[in-house]
């Protein structure tokens, strides 16, 4: 047993083996486990994942050469709405709350499920309904919506393209994110082992707790635009469309006041990750706890007011773009905190050098390039000069698949032991890894070069010019894609012939690690009493079985 | 070895746990409502929005809906929100055939309301007045959205109502069926809540819309 406790079961069987009311693939269909639920998650976000990612290298290989080659201009817009739509509202926007978030942050606050079990496989239910509306969207009439993720109107009234189904799944995507943000708040509220307090909970759970608020306070708000933009599309009632008097302003506010905060839902939960992983490998506490569980408050509260900053070209006063601009300065700040108390964090500690650490450190250095130039383009005179052009392109990039991608991979190298008992080949993990890293770098920095040079983004050709550096991007494409793929086949191969995992392979302190790998059906044979922080690696933070250790 | 697991795995209590915690469902309601109002809040500021843009419009738009039929519809909820609340009363002081009354009562009135917004919307399209309508060409723009915002908004609503009468058919029958009991109330308190958003979404849509001057 963990711990050299007192065993109460004398051999528990973990989650994947208990017998449950249903067997074989209902036994997972219908499943109320959160486990089986965050990996439902991970199973569904890979097949939407590598959709979108060959997408992507379609959409390159077609901007290899400046002449039509392998699409023609209609189908390239409906790729890279597609590529998009699936990336942000199937992979980024859930990706780590669904999948890590469901797996792992019952069992940190010491809690058996999370507070809603039903409603949370409904969220999977749906979740899976909008990706498969999304892909569908690609082969009926018109085909998938050629607008761009942002869905502008009055274009994505009037397109030929069939809008409405693609709009329609990025709306029931939000539904799903509700729930999720829904059950999340009322869990961390409710179901906190005694003794963990709002001050000794894992940063992981801060970061899940602040991106629930948002996704709970922003989704309806795009919820109710996209539905409109359906409406507007079937009866004309001209809210939208200029010719009846509608505003498409207005369209653009209510988009971002939305998706801008989105952009801290996607980044929220991975910041948490990076707080977990961090003093694991340090083997020291975290510098500034608190500083960093608030300071994701703080970006979700001025998250919320910066949205204007997308439309700096839009034709808003200039009143409304020097706030906005200064607002987004200032949500630079909260950011700079973490990143700052992270690398405090390592100074002097004991660092164990791992494969989950090796990509936090590539983290570091990508989200702060993509930081940094997001800054550019908060400042008003550098971002009329960029706007729409590949400098946003990698910008985005930068922040979203470097920040938000990078840490999803950490994530999987970090928790794969726990979620499945075995362990990968951590020698081709660093090569994967290391390919990666070159690979994301080539294409995305070269791309903020092209913006800088006046490449315009969503453009399936481009003047002789920039042909040099295309074609720099597109093979810096292929070796990011050959590293993801390298850092998948091994995962998988881990997974069937792995050597079987440890309960704590890197030496964490928080709960999951104090339970079995992976965890029983009900993570917990006795609910465990927190008696100090999250990250105390000198003495025990945890009582797992209070009553009987304490005697 | 292999049987030692099987017998453990008979031991173990069931995977499905009851779970009940009453101030975790009602905040759970609670967020879901806070939900609903943001969503209508989208709405609400883009009325805003198009009301500072044609306040002329929207006054001379208003004239043409009936005032008489909004304030009876708004009678008409206010009243079921009322019982509603009692239902939840009645139950909680074990009366339960008055609880099922008071909660057929509550139906109706969500039904009455429903059909005068059919005849009124019925109206509306009769003298030619829906979007794309023949009575819209020579209507200014700020009326054309005056009445799609009337549609999206109002038709949102009855869809809310629908919603909510859904949810109180459920309960009736798990109160028929003593699923739901005075000490084991919270799917009814719910939907009460639901029931009174619902309300309150209408008490702002009968100013916006039925008394501007």
């Amino acid at each position: 047993m963990p711990n050299g406790t007192i065993a109460v079961h004398p051999q528990e069987l973990d989650f994947y083996h208990e017998k449950g009311k249903h067997s074989g693939i209902l036994s997972w269909l219908l499943t109320t486990d959160h486990k089986r639920i965050g990996l439902m998650y991970l199973f569904g976000m890979m097949i939407f994942f590598f959709t979108a990612v060959t997408l992507g290298v379609l959409m390159r290989l077609e901007m290899l050469s400046s002449e039509n080659t392998i699409m023609q201009p209609q189908t390239y817009n409906s790729i890279f709405t597609l590529h998009g739509v699936i990336m942000i509202f199937l992979f980024i926007i859930p990706g780590i709350p669904a999948v890590f978030g469901n797996f792992f942050m019952p069992i940190q606050i010491g809690a058996k499920d999370v507070a809603f079990p039903r409603l949370n496989l409904l969220s999977w239910y749906l979740y899976i309904s909008g990706g498969l509306f999304a892909i569908i969207s690609l082969f009926t009439f018109g085909g998938a919506a050629d607008t761009g993720w942002t869905f502008y109107v009055p274009y994505s009234i009037r397109s030929s393209a069939n809008v409405s189904m693609t709009v329609f799944a990025a709306f029931v995507l939000g539904f799903s994110s509700i729930l999720t943000g829904l059950n999340f708040i009322t869990t961390i509220h409710r179901m906190r082992a005694p003794g963990m307090t709002w001050f000794r909970m894992p940063l992981f759970v801060w970061g899940l707790y602040a991106t629930a608020w948002i996704q709970l306070l922003a989704t309806p708000v795009i919820g109710i635009t996209l539905v409109l933009i359906i409406v507007e599309r079937a009866f004309g009632v001209g809210i939208f469309d200029p010719a009846l008097g509608g505003d498409p302003l207005l369209y653009q506010h209510l988009f971002w006041i939305y998706s801008h905060p989105a952009v801290y839902i996607m980044i929220l939960p991975a910041f948490g990750v990076v707080s977990e992983i961090i003093p694991t490998f340090a083997r020291k506490d975290i510098f500034g706890y608190r500083q960093i569980a608030l300071s994701s408050l703080a970006i979700a509260l001025i998250g919320y007011l910066v949205w204007g900053h997308h439309m700096f070209s839009s034709g808003i006063s200039n009143t409304s773009r020097i706030v906005f601009s200064l607002l987004t300065f200032l949500v630079a700040i909260p950011t700079g905190v973490k990143v700052f108390n992270w690398v405090a964090s390592l100074y002097k500690g004991s660092i164990v050098f791992d494969v989950p650490l090796y990509f936090v450190m590539a983290f570091m250095f990508i989200f702060s390039i993509g930081g940094l130039t997001g800054l550019v383009q908060g400042a008003l005179p550098t971002d009329i000069h960029l706007t729409d052009t590949y400098f946003i392109v990698g910008h985005f990039h930068y922040v979203m698949f470097g920040g938000m991608g990078t840490i999803f991979f950490a994530s999987l190298h970090y928790w794969f032991p726990k979620m499945f008992g075995k362990m990968y080949n951590k020698r081709v993990a660093y090569i994967a890894c290391t390919l990666f890293i070159i690979g994301f770098n080539i294409m995305y920095f070269t791309m903020f070069i092209l913006g800088y040079e006046g490449m315009p983004r969503r453009y399936y050709h481009y003047l002789p010019q920039y042909h040099t550096l295309h074609v720099i991007v597109t093979i810096g494409s292929w070796i990011m894609v050959s590293g993801i793929i390298i850092m998948f086949a091994n995962l998988y191969r881990g997974l069937r012939y792995g050597e079987k995992a440890e309960q704590n392979p890197w030496g964490g302190t928080t709960l999951e690690w104090k339970v079995p790998s992976p965890p029983p059906v009900e993570n917990f044979d006795e609910t465990p009493l927190v008696v100090a922080g999250p990250y105390v690696h000198d003495r025990e933070n945890y009582i797992m079985h209070p009553g009987k250790e304490l005697h | 070895m292999n049987e030692n697991l099987e017998a453990v795995a008979e031991q173990a209590p069931p995977a499905e746990h009851i779970h009940r915690d009453d101030i975790g469902s009602k905040m759970g309601m609670w967020l879901f409502l806070l939900t609903e109002v943001l969503l209508f809040g989208g709405l609400f500021l883009m009325y805003a929005g198009y009301r500072f843009l044609y306040p002329d419009d929207f006054k001379a738009a208003a004239l043409e809906l009936n005032t008489m039929v909004g304030t009876i519809n708004t009678f008409i909820l206010l009243t079921s929100s009322l019982s509603i609340a009692m239902s939840i009363v009645a139950l909680r002081r074990e009366q339960k055939k008055l609880c099922i009354y008071l909660l057929v009562f509550t139906l109706l009135c969500g039904l009455i309301f429903l059909i005068n917004k059919y005849y009124e919307w019925g109206t509306k399209i009769e003298h030619g007045i829906y979007p794309k309508g023949p009575a819209m060409e020579d209507l200014a723009n700020g009326q054309v959205v005056y009445f799609g915002l009337y549609y999206v908004m109002t038709g949102l609503h009855a869809l809310h109502v629908i919603a909510g009468m859904t949810f109180i058919i459920f309960v009736l029958v798990f109160i028929v069926r003593n699923k739901v009991t005075s000490t084991n109330y919270m799917k009814l308190e719910n939907s009460g809540l639901y029931w009174h958003l619902v309300d309150i979404i209408w008490i702002f849509l009968y100013p916006l819309f039925y008394l501007i001057h």
